[in-house]
């Protein structure tokens, strides 16, 4: 019978914190632009230029460990992490290994198995690496530094995780709280949040740690399941061959669904890490980590609750609007606007959805104002557009965020509320289905809805269905 | 005479006076220097023709009345590791022969709007390594009281010029004595400042937590005058620091009546040469007969848990000479963070790059190789040894407690004296080619310099005679830090009981021999 085998598994989860300017120096942060516009002396690596730290990545540092209830390291320093790579311009950088910001906090996840703590071994500042473009046509490299010294934070996990599952439940968590505190818009496609994953597996029942293997390259959740599996299976394999696992930097192939080595152990680097002797320890005081605590914004767990109390919508929507701080942000705006939370939710859920899915969209990238939501459901309640029409108007405001009122009035999408025009309709419409007409009259309630469509067709989809519907009745009925 | 000949401050106010122009300064100073270079090599480069349109620019201002200052008009020279932008700012080493920095270290830009004009790049030890200027990529630099023996280093190229009255001033810096000690070898004035003191933005990096910036002049006023330029707090550089005062010049005052000045014993044992002993302890008695209170005493450590070993229950039985494990920790401190320093220099963005490589790991090994010399190569390796996993504890740690005892040494012999006196360097400049040959008995040497370094401390190092073979000798006076204007005062008051020292600036007529020029 085969062994029984137990996954363990540990996150380095780098995130590109959402500061204007870059951690060392006053370059922006924006991403794009022409290669090297946004640098410096600093940023560079130019003889002679210093580091001068942006308290802002300290703060967003903070509040990320305060949120994941870590300990704020009062004494914190910065250290040289030392390696040769042209994208990283000093040949060192500069990272936090002897004190960094943040240690021994946790997240709690929950999975089909219920609930769980994932502790946090620590939290370090860093500065991002250039990016190296390799000229295949005239055989050469290239550096673009725009990204070198753009600031990250480095979340360690503890080897707390058993599955894919509780990975992805643990990234989301993660990804949540950081997008909830403002720190990063945390998109794994985009590079702004990265995880490289530790596994090793173990004999289910034996305490001892098997050897690891860190893998790199996972840009989307499905990825880093595909390759959790992925390793998982090649290490028992191993196990079971009988051979033994190499400590190693292997790099995910998400087409293959295979991964390599990057790094063999010959080339195992010795970062020489001391401390960076151009910068001053940080020191935390007790009012400081308060402000930033005063500061934390709500976050999810406490909104759901929140949400669950003070709207009247159902559960399940509370939970998949705050799953996003976004949306969560655009349903309390538009909800303020309009005082109609029940209607602002289903717009999100149906409709939002509807077109993100379409348009293969996440919600961090919805454009649309939460006044021209609220014009929307406020014109729909008074009757002044149907739900068709209304509709067709939000498809305008997902995609161009224009202003329901103008476009309605422009195109003159308004609801007719003129009896005698409909009237007239509907009398040109029995005179031409008769058919339909004999079909109601003989019981065939069906046959009523038919007609209702036919008018509505005649009527340019101006006209109030329930109206329609009514004066329909009322004529064949008399 | 030349204008050369003159101090700083003397120039200035002939400048300021309309006697003379900046100009006309500029003008002979690039005659001295046209005529010296070829014997005393003290320049990497002279910016003749900047140096000129600067020298306009900046007389066109004083007699607009937008420039007031002491040094409006004066030619100064800068060692060639602090960026002046659009001028060539190589180290010294092969690696940046063709680097141009784009912006100039804060304390130029001080320089530059007290109205200082800047002639050209002084000769150094590459990057700042070595104790003779003699490991120049661009060659060796000569001492000016005997072409046969260097002039110290690693800002030998900067005390030279100021020595041969070249220039009257210049910067240097000192990061285990490379202002100090060749100031004492060439008969010249050199501060290195409370660490923190002068923005080190724009230095090139050698040891960042022991490097400063700081005035080469041929007397103590010039020193304060320069000092008070250049001083400022600098956001751009995170370990500067905001001083409460940065006024130097005040401090120039003959009176050290009651003031504490501590002979350390330790300082005058074997190893010390005879003559440099007996200068300097002469040096302390005119500072008596001037009314300081002089005593011996022993900078020495009283008990150490953290250097003996940790199950060591011999409390208080290892008395530890703070001088015999400030070198090791020196060289270990300054070696480590030289090797991660000098990474930057691969090839990749500016400087050398080899000719013919395959690949990047050999671009970086060939270009490496090629452009650092050797001494610089030898502490690159020391600095990475000393770093890797393994050996970080037993060496740069230990480095790093025994650089806060040393501070500990030092803050206790500070609650006791003002300041505290001493040689400079053990001996006078020894002959060209004497020191690289054994470069450890080369690193012992800076015996009595880089404890100022590893504590933080300022000092300051002038003239107090001259051996034998007519070498000058040097002073050193140590202050707690930010205590800059206590060795000033010191300083200056030693200075004027000493009287005029001349300045061997006829060495030109007959190569190698001295003779005194007088200075005005």
């Amino acid at each position: 019978m085969r062994k029984q085998y137990e996954t363990i598994i540990g996150l380095e989860v780098h995130v590109e914190l959402a500061t204007r300017t870059k951690i060392f120096c006053a370059c922006s942060t924006e991403f794009g632009g022409a290669p090297n516009v946004h640098t410096c002396p600093v940023c560079t690596g130019m003889p002679g230029s210093l580091p001068v730290l942006n308290k802002k990545v300290v703060e967003y540092a903070m509040a990320v460990g305060l949120a994941t209830n870590c300990r704020i390291t009062r004494h914190c320093k910065f250290d040289r992490k030392n390696y040769f790579y042209p994208d990283n311009p000093q040949n060192y950088q500069i990272s936090q290994l002897y004190a960094p910001i943040c240690r021994n906090g946790f997240v709690e996840i929950e999975t089909a198995a219920g609930k769980k703590k994932i502790g946090i071994h620590e939290i370090h500042m860093e500065e991002d690496a250039g990016k190296l473009i390799h000229d295949e046509w005239e055989d050469c490299s290239l550096v673009d530094y725009n990204r070198s010294g753009v600031p990250l934070i480095e979340i360690v996990s503890e080897p707390d995780m058993r599955s894919a599952e509780e990975v992805i439940a643990y990234l989301d968590k993660l990804r949540l709280i950081i997008q909830y505190l403002g720190a990063s818009d945390c998109k794994l496609q985009e590079g702004s949040m990265r995880a490289d994953v530790n596994l090793s597996v173990r004999e289910t029942g034996t305490e001892k740690l098997g050897t690891r293997t860190e893998m790199k390259n996972l840009n989307s959740f499905k990825a880093i399941a595909r390759a959790i599996e992925g390793e998982r299976t090649r290490q028992i394999e191993l196990l079971e061959e009988g051979k033994s696992v190499i400590q190693e930097t292997r790099r995910w192939d998400d087409n293959k669904e295979y991964s390599y080595p990057m790094r063999s152990k010959e080339d195992a680097q010795d970062y020489r890490y001391f401390p960076e002797p151009d910068l001053v320890p940080v020191d935390i005081s007790e009012e400081w980590i308060e402000e930033i605590r005063s500061k934390q914004p709500e976050l999810r767990t406490v909104k759901l609750i929140r949400y669950k109390k003070e709207f009247d919508i159902p559960d399940y929507d509370a939970e998949i609007i705050t799953g996003s701080k976004h949306l969560a942000d655009l349903f309390e705006a538009t909800t303020a606007i309009c005082k109609k939370p029940k209607k602002v939710s289903n717009w999100l859920m149906v409709e939002t959805m509807r077109l993100m899915k379409e348009l293969d969209q996440e919600p961090e990238d919805l454009t649309f104002s939460p006044e021209n939501l609220a014009k929307l459901i406020e014109l729909t309640d008074a009757g002044t557009i149907n739900h068709t029409v209304a509709k067709e108007v939000f498809e305008q405001i997902f995609k161009r965020n224009v202003d329901p009122e103008e476009y309605v009035e422009e195109r003159g999408l308004k609801t007719v509320n003129d009896e005698g025009a409909l009237r007239d309709a509907i009398a040109k419409i029995i005179a031409s289905n008769p058919k339909s007409v004999a079909d109601y009259r003989n019981g065939k309630e069906k046959a009523i809805g038919f007609l209702v469509g036919q008018t509505m067709k005649e009527m340019k989809g101006k006209a109030d269905p329930t109206m329609v519907n009514e004066i329909l009745r009322e004529i064949l009925n008399g | 005479m030349s204008l050369m000949s003159l101090t700083a401050a003397k120039l200035g106010k002939k400048i300021k006076d309309r006697e003379v122009t900046a100009v006309e300064a500029m003008e002979d100073a690039l005659k001295q220097i046209q005529e010296k270079e070829p014997l005393l090599k003290s320049f990497v480069t002279v910016d003749e023709e900047g140096a000129r349109k600067r020298a306009l620019e900046v007389q066109q201002k004083i007699e607009r009345g937008e420039l007031t200052g002491p040094l409006a008009g004066v030619p100064i020279a800068i060692k060639d590791n602090i960026c002046t932008e659009g001028i060539l700012t190589t180290c010294a080493s092969k690696i940046l022969y063709n680097f141009k920095p784009t912006y100039s270290a804060e304390a130029v830009k001080n320089l530059e709007a007290a109205g200082a004009v800047i002639i050209g790049k002084t000769n150094m030890d590459e990057f700042a390594m070595g104790s003779t200027t003699e490991t120049s990529a661009f060659g060796v630099t000569r001492n000016p009281w005997n072409l046969e023996h260097v002039p110290g280093g690693s800002s030998g190229g900067s005390c030279a010029a100021v020595a041969a009255m070249e220039c009257p001033c210049a910067l240097g810096s000192d990061t285990g004595g490379s202002i100090r000690q060749p100031s004492s070898f060439c008969g010249v004035t050199g501060i290195k400042p409370t660490y923190g003191t002068v923005s080190r933005y724009g230095l090139i990096a050698y040891g960042s937590s022991l490097d400063q910036i700081g005035p080469i002049a041929r007397d103590v006023t010039d020193c304060a005058l320069l000092l008070e330029a250049i001083a400022s707090y600098d956001r751009k550089d995170s370990t500067s620091i905001k001083r409460e005062d940065y006024h130097f010049v005040k401090a120039l005052k003959s009176d050290v009546k009651g003031m504490k000045i501590g002979i350390p014993k330790d300082y005058f044992g074997e190893g010390l040469d005879p003559e440099v002993s007996s200068a300097v302890l002469e040096a302390a008695h005119v500072l008596k007969e001037q009314g300081a209170i002089v005593e011996e005493f022993d900078l020495c450590l009283v008990d150490d848990e953290l250097l003996t070993s940790k199950n060591s229950s011999s409390f208080g039985e290892d008395k530890i000479h703070p001088t015999r494990y400030a070198i090791p920790a020196y060289y270990v401190i300054s070696s480590a963070e030289a090797s991660s320093n000098l990474a930057r220099f691969d090839g990749v963005k500016y400087g050398y790059r080899a000719g013919e490589y395959e690949g990047l790991h050999q671009m970086y090994k060939k270009s490496r190789s090629e452009g650092f010399g050797e001494e610089v190569k030898r502490r690159i390796m020391l600095g990475s040894f000393v770093l890797s996993s393994g050996y970080y504890d037993a060496y740069y740690l230990k480095a790093l407690r025994t650089k806060a005892l040393i501070r500990k040494v030092f803050d206790q012999a500070f609650e006791k004296y003002d300041v505290i006196i001493g040689p400079a360097a053990p001996t006078t400049a020894p002959k060209l080619g004497k020191s690289l040959s054994d470069p450890l008995k080369m690193y012992l040497g800076d015996i009595y310099t880089i404890s100022a370094n590893l504590a933080g401390l300022p000092g300051i190092c002038l003239p107090c005679g001259r051996d034998s073979k007519g070498l000058p000798i040097g002073l050193q006076l140590l202050g707690d830090c930010f205590q800059e204007n206590q060795i000033l005062r010191a300083a200056y008051t030693y200075e004027c009981a000493r009287g005029k020292w001349n300045m061997p600036g006829a060495f030109l007529n007959r190569k190698g021999v001295i003779k005194d020029e007088e200075t005005v």
